[in-house]
């Protein structure tokens, strides 16, 4: 018996190998978010190069972000109240939201998880629509074709599949609207998301990835779901993909735009990741002083996008006080018609349960809603057996 | 012709009579289908209608929710049985349900074709018959051909619903040859049929399993016992009325498919055929299924399956009450 042997001579210095190795494996330059205005309202471009830079639109962006935060607000105190179920607040993404969602064409389609209120708002989703879910008086809310604001999807990643499958019908259609998908990034870990980018990718499917990385999915943080960039996924799967201020509405509105022509033109899917920050909670259900240092969150209010946008107009003259009273008149009158609506709010019918379960109808459903009928009769009509 | 022929000329029709109908899956464009039920649809009909999916369940039903959203009509083929579960999320939170979270407003005419059940000798996840698990979910309508001309005219039914249908072709009749004739005027989608009168005993069955069915009825008719066959062809809803008709004749009914008996639709069907023939029924409602346990390796699957015999003595059991 022989030992085995290696009969290879020693290594020999393979520079040119270990350099087009570590051209595979060196993590990437990671440039800083796309940014506009500085979150001490200063323009990062001179006005004139600053894409987007209209007075008119700055204050439309304000006036809405304003008015998603003050349904977001009234919102939560409504669910403190016991008034709802429960409210994933938007707060610290109004940006993010009403940024990107006044870069799209009426004709184009969202589909939103279930925090995107400034969306809903934006689309012109009346705002008593969107607390209806979360009053538990039904699953859906509104009808999307009004709107194309589709319904909230609540499995996290679902809707990206179904904005996708949308995109491909929008392409087969010879239409140059566009599939909005927006997500967080928790569900960038759910398969389904993935699933979706590989569909969209071979496809050319016109849609875009909206991601808001708001660094928190419930208490883990977003170093829990990824190790790389959100952004740089799209080019693995073989689109662009951004990284925006998610707080700077303007730069948020010029990058959304910007992606939008890329999809119109043909150029296919692209992916926006906007940079943000969730300053409530998850959901009214959980506890943010829980998972969350305290100093993390001054570090965001700091950026707080209400403030910077209202800073920037101001300080450019685009916007004199009386124009900040007449939003905050606006504000208040919404969360005085959302609160009333709440509380006035029916219940549903009970006989609703049975409504709509399929189009077409099902034996066992209308079987089951004659029992029904019979047992709620037999309490008015106590000769019935 | 051959119930995979049936298929396929279904799907044709379809195709060619709206243009809307979309047909979708893995490998289902230049191969035509591991079983070919798709064979040569891409080329006549394009790769705009007849697509090749990535290999991506959750992705392929969820983009045909988005194809629906957009007007069109999918068909989706999900390879077999066992790997349908990828696609499970979207089938039952979203697809299910989104006509009645819309208020009505929404409607999902999405079709999913699944090959089902054993008896081709295949190997582990290709032999199951998970549709109690979708019979479960409201909101899906879940039906299976026994013979070709059902596949012919329930596809072009199921393709034609606004609502989403669970389509399960049962794999190991794909190579049996029946009539189609396509002028025919099918019964509606979700209607039992009685495909063998009898007077003494009902057995019930749907896809696979209707054959052994009927092929019991023939050898319990050596023993001059006289069984009727129901075929349910529609798992749900299911067609009680038809049952309840035949038991009301026969007093007694044995209940057989392929699926674990343990919560399967067998147990649906017992529970309320009893509440409606309760006092004309002379033997409890018995079952034949398969055992709760993993689906078998090919070469025991003889012995987990329902058989002749098993079906045979199940009838001799009612019969003796």
């Amino acid at each position: 018996m022989t030992a085995p042997t290696d009969h290879r001579p020693p290594e020999a210095s393979a520079t040119a190998f270990t350099d087009a190795l570590n051209a595979f494996t060196d993590r990437p330059h990671e440039p800083p978010p796309l940014q506009l205005i500085a979150p001490d309202g200063t323009l990062t471009l001179p006005p004139e190069q600053t894409p987007g830079y209209r007075p008119a639109l700055l204050r439309t962006l304000y006036r809405d972000m304003r008015m998603s935060r003050e349904l977001d607000t009234e919102a939560t105190a409504l669910q403190r109240q016991g008034e709802l179920g429960l409210w994933p607040p938007l707060l610290g993404q109004e940006a993010a939201q009403v940024g990107s969602a006044h870069a799209l064409r009426p004709d184009d389609y969202v589909f939103p998880s279930y925090r995107e209120h400034g969306v809903a708002w934006c689309r012109g989703v009346d705002p008593v629509d969107v607390v209806k879910l979360y009053r538990g008086v039904t699953n859906g809310g509104w009808d999307p074709r009004e709107t194309n604001f589709h319904l909230y999807t609540l499995v996290v990643g679902a809707h990206v599949l179904h904005a996708t499958g949308y995109a491909m019908s929008l392409a087969k259609r010879g239409s140059d609207a566009v599939a909005v998908a927006y997500f967080g990034d928790g569900a960038s870990s759910e398969g389904d998301v993935a699933e979706a980018f590989t569909f969209a990718a071979v496809h050319d499917a016109p849609v875009l990835f909206f991601c808001q990385n708001n660094q928190w999915a419930i208490s883990e943080p977003v170093t829990r779901q990824t190790n790389s960039p959100l952004h740089r996924r799209a080019r693995g799967f073989g689109f662009p993909g951004v990284r925006v201020d998610g707080n700077d509405a303007l730069a948020v509105h010029a990058v959304t735009r910007h992606a939008l022509d890329h999809i119109r033109g043909g150029g296919g899917p692209f992916l926006v990741e906007a940079f943000t920050y969730r300053m409530g909670a998850h959901t009214t259900s959980d506890d943010p002083t829980r998972y969350r240092p305290p100093a993390e969150l001054e570090q965001w209010r700091a950026k707080d996008p209400l403030a910077r946008l209202r800073t920037h107009l101001t300080a450019a003259g685009h916007a004199a006080p009386d124009f900040f009273d007449e939003v905050e008149q606006q504000a208040r009158e919404l969360a005085h018609r959302v609160r009333h609506a709440v509380r006035t709010m029916p219940d549903p019918e009970r006989l609703g349960v049975f409504d709509h379960v399929h189009a077409e109808g099902h034996a066992l459903v209308d079987e089951e809603r004659r029992g029904f009928e019979e047992y709620e009769r037999s309490f008015t009509d106590p000769e019935r057996p | 012709m051959t119930l995979a022929k049936a298929l396929n000329l279904s799907l044709r029709t379809a195709l060619e009579d709206d243009r809307d109908v979309l047909v979708m899956g893995e490998d289902v464009g230049r191969l035509g289908g591991v079983f070919r039920v798709t064979d040569g649809l891409q080329k006549d009909f394009g790769e705009d209608r007849v697509m090749d999916s990535p290999l991506a369940e959750s992705g392929i039903v969820g983009t045909a929710i988005g194809l629906a959203l957009g007007g069109y009509r999918p068909v989706v083929e999900i390879q077999f049985d066992g790997f349908v579960f990828p696609a499970y999320d979207q089938i039952v939170t979203q697809l299910a349900k989104l006509h009645a979270r819309s208020g009505g407003t929404l409607r999902m005419p999405v079709v999913i074709r699944i090959p089902y059940g054993g008896g081709i000798g295949a190997v582990e996840h290709h032999s199951e018959s998970p549709e109690a698990l979708f019979a479960h979910v409201a909101g899906l309508k879940v039906v299976s051909p026994s013979n070709p001309s059902d596949a012919y005219w329930m596809l072009r039914q199921a393709v034609r619903s606004d609502d989403p249908v669970i389509f399960f072709e049962p794999k190991r009749r794909y190579w049996d040859t029946g009539a189609v004739d396509p002028d025919a005027t099918p019964p509606p989608l979700h209607r039992a049929q009685i495909v063998r009168a009898g007077t003494d005993l009902t057995l019930v069955a749907y896809g696979p399993s209707v054959k052994l069915c009927v092929e019991a009825a023939e050898a319990a008719a050596a023993d001059g016992h006289s069984l009727e066959v129901v075929d349910l062809r529609s798992v749900s809803p299911v067609d009680f009325d038809t049952v309840q008709t035949s038991v009301e004749k026969t007093h007694r009914l044995v209940v057989v498919h392929e699926a674990p008996v343990f919560f399967g639709a067998g147990a649906e069907i017992a529970a309320r055929i009893t509440t409606r023939c309760f006092y004309t029924l002379e033997a409890p409602v018995l079952r034949v299924g398969g055992h709760h346990a993993p689906y078998p390796p090919a070469r025991l699957e003889r012995h987990y399956l329902p058989d002749l015999d098993r079906v045979l003595a199940t009838v001799d059991h009612s019969l003796a009450y």
